[in-house]
């Protein structure tokens, strides 16, 4: 069974009712079996995700603090992105990279590449993100192939968040030193998902919905998923990427599944938000997926504020961008602030970023993985 | 007689052995090894920054006359459990090493196959091997046959700081392994320790315990105080730990009379 058949199982479920049905007394049940390290199955998840369980924070906090602690350490791993290339085919009514934004584009040739994979590297960062709109003319599977080349000179790790491919093209990424997925499903609700990629390659939904299993199954040995808050409701959206998440876990024993929390901020030449996620509902999302998961990865980027991921550190998240540029060549070969993919907004460097991990009570973890 | 832990050609005097993984900062495992009197400590290869200028060397924060355990975590195949190892000696960690070979992400549950072949192979290059295993008698007399220097059951899934849930497997591990039996792996308390070496065990690795406290100095030396005492009392032959019932007035004695 693939994660379609369960997810249009859940597409019939009331979310709405069944949030509002949620009684005090049962998020006290979920959460005393949380701390007694008692595994929390899907009502449970829904339930955290409830608007009752919003007057439930802070014990929920301290749970998921001694939960990670005990499963993670007191360390966080930090990692940084490179934007490759900005050519994208898909009209994302949410994205800057749309096809229909006009704005130069561009790919960086494989020196430029090696530039700024030696700017970032020398910043002490290990673990890398590498990321393109979805232009296959433009980033040919032989143009990603040498860029993981590249990468492997640099980095001990190497993530790819990249368009959606076919097991066989994974197989050939992980080759040339890839070992980790991030894709997106931005928004699980079908028909919001229809409405948001009317054209291109990525309005295929079920496409997009199975790349984690082909990627898992391709032999990557982390995936990380996550919705993009701002397109549909964010508590069923929140409840349907843990479902992923758990189903991910258990037909994938061998993979480690993370969890992201993206959501919306204004892009340039797109629609606006249509659920704002609140700093409430972000924290709840975050400690609803730590009780549920105890040692599932969750990261953060910059695109939260500074202050904002201060506050994040012992509440469960596992791993940090630091340092971020998400324009292309944004490190060593146009060293510009701005980008229509979205802003950053936590702008400091990666060693203060450590230094605040430090401050924290935390160990900064540049290098937790290698490929021997 | 002093009572020494025998692992391949090398002999210890404390039966704690620590690791230098999820600690609040690397500064902590100095003082942690000099409270808890740990004289092995593990450390994963994956995370040991081999380029140079390393930034925070786990490595540079262990005193000379403590042994480095490298170990192959990260590894899902025998395969690459043997290139972590031989990377490991290249890069100075010496001859010990502690096979983890992973394929349960959720539980971290070792596969015994794969790392049955992965000492099969390093014991022959004469590393002095360590393996992480489920609690199995017949992996534990296989690992013999290879050559391994101990076995290492797990008491409960890493890092669940559940104690001994599998305290009557690993207690016919004890009572049938002709290797020494470290017990790795779930413990969360100096008593689940204690308990460990009551039984018979040779030694116990504990790290999340002890990383993970509020002050893991203090805890370090907690469990190395409850190893010492579990220890002393399985040597001290105390009432209650024989498996067999054993009445202290005989029900059947008359039929000697």
């Amino acid at each position: 069974m693939s994660f379609s058949t369960l997810a249009s199982d859940w597409q019939c479920f009331d979310f709405a009712a069944g949030f509002h049905s949620v009684h005090p007394n049962e998020i006290r049940d979920v959460l005393d079996r949380a701390g007694s390290q008692i595994p929390l199955d899907t009502r449970d998840l829904l339930t955290l995700l409830s608007p009752s369980a919003q007057d439930f924070l802070e014990p929920m906090a301290q749970i998921a603090r001694n939960l990670t602690c005990q499963h993670f350490g007191r360390t966080i791993s930090l990692y940084a992105p490179m934007y490759i290339s900005d050519f994208c085919c898909n009209h994302c009514t949410y994205c800057g990279f749309n096809a229909r934004t006009r704005f130069p584009r561009t790919r960086l040739t494989l020196e430029q590449i090696d530039r700024e994979a030696r700017a970032i590297a020398d910043t002490g960062i290990r673990h890398i993100l590498i990321l393109t709109g979805e232009a296959p003319d433009k980033t040919p599977l032989s143009y990603l192939e040498d860029t993981c080349r590249i990468m492997t000179r640099y980095f001990s790790s190497i993530a790819l968040e990249i368009f959606p491919m076919t097991e066989t093209d994974y197989r050939v990424l992980k080759q040339a030193g890839a070992d980790s997925l991030t894709v997106y499903q931005e928004v699980y609700d079908p028909a919001i998902y229809k409405t948001v990629h009317p054209k291109g390659p990525k309005s295929d939904y079920t496409f997009r919905l199975l790349t984690p299993e082909r990627g898992a199954a391709a032999g990557f040995r982390a995936v990380n998923i996550g919705p993009l808050f701002g397109l549909g409701d964010p508590a069923s959206e929140a409840f349907m990427a843990g479902l992923h998440a758990r189903y991910l876990e258990q037909a994938f024993p061998h993979v480690e599944i993370s969890l992201s929390l993206p959501r919306m901020t204004q892009a340039g030449g797109a629609i606006a938000p249509r659920h704002l996620l609140s700093d409430r509902q972000f924290v709840q999302t975050l400690l609803a997926w730590r009780l549920f998961m105890p040692r599932l990865g969750i990261t953060l980027s910059t695109r939260e504020s500074a202050a904002f991921r201060d506050r994040l550190v012992p509440l469960g998240v596992t791993r940090y961008s630091a340092g971020s540029k998400t324009d292309v060549g944004g490190y060593a070969v146009h060293p510009t602030q701005n980008t229509v993919q979205f802003e950053v907004t936590d702008t400091r460097s990666v060693d203060e970023v450590a230094d605040m991990i430090r401050h924290s009570g935390y160990q900064p973890v540049f290098k937790d993985w290698e490929i021997f | 007689m002093t009572d020494t832990l025998t692992l391949g050609n090398r002999q210890f005097t404390s039966r704690l052995l620590t690791g230098t993984g999820k600690f609040a900062s690397n500064d902590l495992i100095g003082p942690m090894l000099a409270a808890s009197g740990s004289e092995i400590i593990t450390v994963a290869l994956r995370r040991v920054d081999l380029q140079a200028p390393p930034r925070d060397n786990i490595l540079t924060h262990i005193p000379e006359h403590v042994t480095l355990l490298p170990n192959t975590s990260g590894a899902r195949t025998a395969k690459e459990a043997v290139r972590i190892a031989h990377i490991a000696r290249e890069a100075g960690c010496g001859d010990f090493i502690k096979i983890e070979v992973i394929t349960d992400m959720q539980y971290l549950l070792p596969d015994n196959h794969e790392t049955l072949k992965a000492a099969e192979t390093l014991a022959k290059e004469d590393f002095i091997v360590l393996p992480y295993v489920m609690p199995d008698i017949t992996i534990s007399r296989q690992l013999y046959d290879a050559g391994a220097a101990a076995v290492m059951p797990l008491g409960s899934p890493i890092g669940s700081n559940r104690g001994l849930e599998m305290k009557s497997m690993i207690q016919r591990i004890i009572d049938t392994s002709r290797l020494p039996v470290i017990v790795d792996a779930g413990i969360g308390r100096p008593s689940q320790a204690a308990e460990a070496m009551e039984m018979g065990a040779d030694a116990v690795l504990v790290n999340t315990a002890i990383a993970t406290a509020q002050d893991p100095v203090q805890a370090g030396k907690a469990f190395s105080l409850a190893v010492t005492a579990g220890r002393m009392a399985y040597q001290a032959g105390m009432a209650g730990r024989s498996s067999q019932a054993r009445a202290s007035s005989p029900l059947t004695g008359f039929l000697q009379e």
